[in-house]
Order: structure tokens, then sequence, then C-alpha cells
């Protein structure tokens, strides 16, 4: 698999932690930690809008939202996510998810290979269990998109 | 040159009072410049790899239970080679008194003592509560690198008899008493991993017959630190029906949070032979016709064959 395939956003995330050493690495992703934004306060306030995705080493919520152009067509799908800040490596996969995938269409996420976490060269600095979580994260993601969009056709 | 031992009347009442230290102590030893100086080293373990580097207590090392002491290959601890440069590297020396903390009411910190122990590490100590109770009490958190002056460790051999057991050391433990400290969905065979945890594909679920279940997070009061003596004795000469001088067993999933209970049973409260089988349940729950018990009884131990 290469970059390629991958939505431009997501491919230049992915070159940039394929450039770096495992050290800087994992600095990278604290910074994706640390860029998650927060939550509109319309969610804030209903934590019942948000999923759990269990697979995930510390808890993390998330929902994905599909705006509308003024013709009533599906275009960019939002991204949500809620984890805490003891839980960088999380909130860390959720930031890359974030920034790489929101406000893309529902096709271009659906795109996105199951294995793409493999691709950040994270996985010994990080683990295969903690990966898993990442790997679940956009699982969820893609299931979620994929349902909206087929209950909208 | 070990550090002095922290005196006050919640430790005095432990078997070894010696093996914990007070967020306070730890304080006062930071503000003697003892961390600095490299009189005491503190490590940060937690579960969570990225968590050191959102800020550690001022002078701390991290050590990462997983890519530190785990063989990269094998299902094993490192080796003595292996321990010891990670030990140089941090600045230990082999007689350097080391105070561990970690997430999660010390849960990993205890796992990587007790893997400090394996090494035969003479002095090293928990910090009372962990992280948790430390930012709790607003104390002081950094994000500035710490770079250690190289220690001086020797590749020592590691010993584990003493304080882990393997599969086979459990089975010829039947009959002694042994301690599951999972959730009680897993200990009754509901669930095969922690809730709201990875699968990590255990293909039975249960426990391992005649265990008791006591979880690991009993032992720990809300603010993280262990309970105190009486408290313990309760849980684990009561509720769980250890008596003086009994040799014992504790397992969990992959020894972690079973390490949090070894430290009780065998520091808190003085039991001189308590191993960890950190095979647990990933090794016992897929292995081939070894005895499984269901549900919440502790249920019996086979009788060997040919007896």
């Amino acid at each position: 698999m290469t970059t390629q395939a991958l939505p431009s956003s997501l491919a230049e995330i992915v070159d940039d932690f394929q450039a770096l050493t495992e050290p800087e690495r994992l600095q990278l992703l604290l910074e994706f930690s640390e860029g998650l934004p927060e939550l509109p306060d319309r969610l804030k306030d209903h934590p019942e809008l948000l999923e759990q995705v269990v697979e995930c080493q510390s808890p993390l919520f998330l929902t994905v939202e599909t705006e509308k152009d003024d013709d009533g067509s599906a275009s960019a799908v939002r991204l949500f996510f809620k984890a805490p800040a003891e839980a960088p490596t999380t909130r860390g996969f959720a930031g890359v998810l974030h920034e790489g995938l929101d406000g893309l269409s529902a096709e271009e996420i659906l795109s996105v290979p199951d294995d793409m976490p493999e691709l950040l060269g994270l996985t010994r600095a990080i683990t295969p269990l903690r990966m898993r979580g990442m790997t679940a994260m956009l699982g969820r993601i893609k299931r979620k998109v994929a349902a909206s969009s087929a209950a909208r056709s | 040159m070990p550090y002095p031992v922290e005196q006050n009347d919640k430790f005095a009442a432990y078997a070894h009072p010696e093996r914990l230290v007070s967020t306070e102590w730890l304080a006062a030893a930071i503000e003697s410049g003892a961390v600095a100086n490299g009189g005491l080293v503190v490590v940060e373990s937690d579960e969570d790899v990225l968590l050191y580097e959102t800020g550690h207590i001022p002078g701390a090392v991290k050590i990462d239970w997983h890519t530190d002491l785990n063989d990269e290959v094998t299902r094993d601890y490192v080796d003595g080679a292996a321990f010891a440069e990670l030990a140089a590297s941090k600045g230990i020396s082999r007689d350097t008194t080391v105070v561990i903390y970690g997430d999660k009411s010390n849960w990993w910190a205890a796992y990587a003592l007790w893997v400090f122990t394996l090494f035969g590490h003479e002095d090293v100590r928990l910090l009372d509560g962990g992280r948790d109770k430390w930012i709790a009490e607003g104390r002081e958190l950094t994000r500035e690198k710490t770079t250690p002056a190289r220690g001086s460790y020797p590749e020592v051999e590691r010993n584990d008899a003493p304080i882990r057991a393997f599969k086979e050391d459990v089975l010829a433990h039947f009959g002694k008493p042994l301690i599951d400290v999972r959730s009680p969905e897993e200990y009754t065979g509901q669930r095969t991993h922690m809730p709201a945890y990875p699968e990590e594909g255990a293909l039975r679920g249960g426990h391992i017959p005649t265990a008791a279940s006591i979880p690991w997070a009993r032992a720990a009061a809300a603010d993280g630190t262990y309970r105190s003596r009486d408290e313990l004795e309760t849980l684990y000469l009561g509720e769980a029906g250890l008596t003086e001088g009994d040799d014992v067993v504790a397992y969990c999933r992959i020894g972690e949070r079973s390490s949090h209970t070894w430290f009780a049973l065998k520091y808190l409260l003085g039991f001189d032979s308590v191993r960890n089988y950190d095979g647990s349940w990933t090794e016992w729950g897929n292995a081939v016709r070894v005895p499984i018990a269901k549900g919440a009884e502790r249920g019996s131990f086979p009788v060997p064959a040919g007896v």
C-alpha cells in the first residue's frame, strides 16, 4: 500500500510521520493529541450522541455528521472526538484522523484502506496492541459514514 | 547509596515499609537535590506510552513496560544485558534507590517494580498514590527533558523463580492459594478481556480452578494509595482466605494488574512466597487441556492423573 491511495490530507500526515525517526514520531503524535479540537457545546452537553470505541485502550467517543450543500445534497463529513487528556496516545490517533479526514466526502473517507494506521510507522514504538485502537477508530468512522450514506440514498 | 527510608504511621504498619514513599517525602527529596544529583532516580511507568511526555515529575525518567521491559521477539522480559543497558541509560546503578510511579493507581509502576525485582535490584520503591495523587495535590510537573548522567549497571542474570510462576508451576501449585485479580466479568468467564479494553484473544473465559476473586483495584483507595494494613488483611486474609505463611500465586491477563496485588501481598502483608503468573489468562485461557472453572464459584482443583 502506498500513500497515493490516500486522500491528500491524510497522505501528507503519513509522509510527515514516515520522514521522522521513531522518537520524533511519538513527539508528533503528542502534537496531534494536543491539536485535537474540543467538542462543540451542542455535543459536549449530550454525551449520548457520541459512540464509544471500546477497542481503544482509553475511553474514546466519536460521532460523524454530514453537512448539506444548498441543494440538499451531502457534501463534507465532519468528525467529532472526545478522549481524556490522560490518554494522549488515544487522543493522538483521534487527532490524526481528525486532521486527515474531517471535511472530506463520504466516498473519500470510505476509500481509506482499513490498515492505514500501519503506515504511520508507530507500531513498534506504540506496540501492535495499542495500534489496534486506532484501527478500530477508523473502522468505526467508516461504518458510521457508510451507514449515513446508505440512509440518504 | 541507599536513600533513607520514610517513617510514617501508615507505612510502619506494613511488613516492609521501606518499599513505599509518599508524595510529601518525594517532593522533599526532590527539593533537597537528591534527584538532581542522581542519589535518587525517579521512574515513571504508565499504561499510555505518551503520558510521561505530557508532563512528569521533575527529574523523572520514563520506562515503558512494553518497549523497554518486554523482549521484542520472545514473550519474556529483557535479558541481563538489555536491562543493564536500560538501567544505565536512565542513570540507575546497581545500588541506586529507585522510586517508581505511574498512572492508574501505579498499576504499571508495580509491574515495572516487579521486573526490577526479577533482576534483584535491591532498593526499588513505589510512590504511594502514583501520578494521579501527585497531580491531585497540585505538585509540580514538567516537560523538561531529563538527561541523567549514565549509571553503571552490571549484567545480572534474572532470577525468576522466587517471584515469577510459569504455567507448569501453577499446575503444580493446585491445592495452594491462587488469587485472580481480574474483573468479576473476566473471572466468571462472561468476557475474556477487561471491560472497555481491547479483546486480546483468549479462546476460553473463566478462571483457574480454586482461585479467589479479588480484583486488583480493591487494594487501592480512592486516591490511588494502597489501603491500610487492616483493610488489606480484611481483603486477603478475610475474604480470600489466605493464612500467614501461605505460598500464593497471583495472576490477571498478562501479569500487570497482578503485579499490584503481588506488591501488596509481598511487601505490605509480608507473605514470603508470592509469585506473579505473568502468562496469566492470555496463556491459561488459550492453553490446551488445562482445567478451567466458569462462574462465580472458585471450583475445585483437578485430581492429578494416576493418583
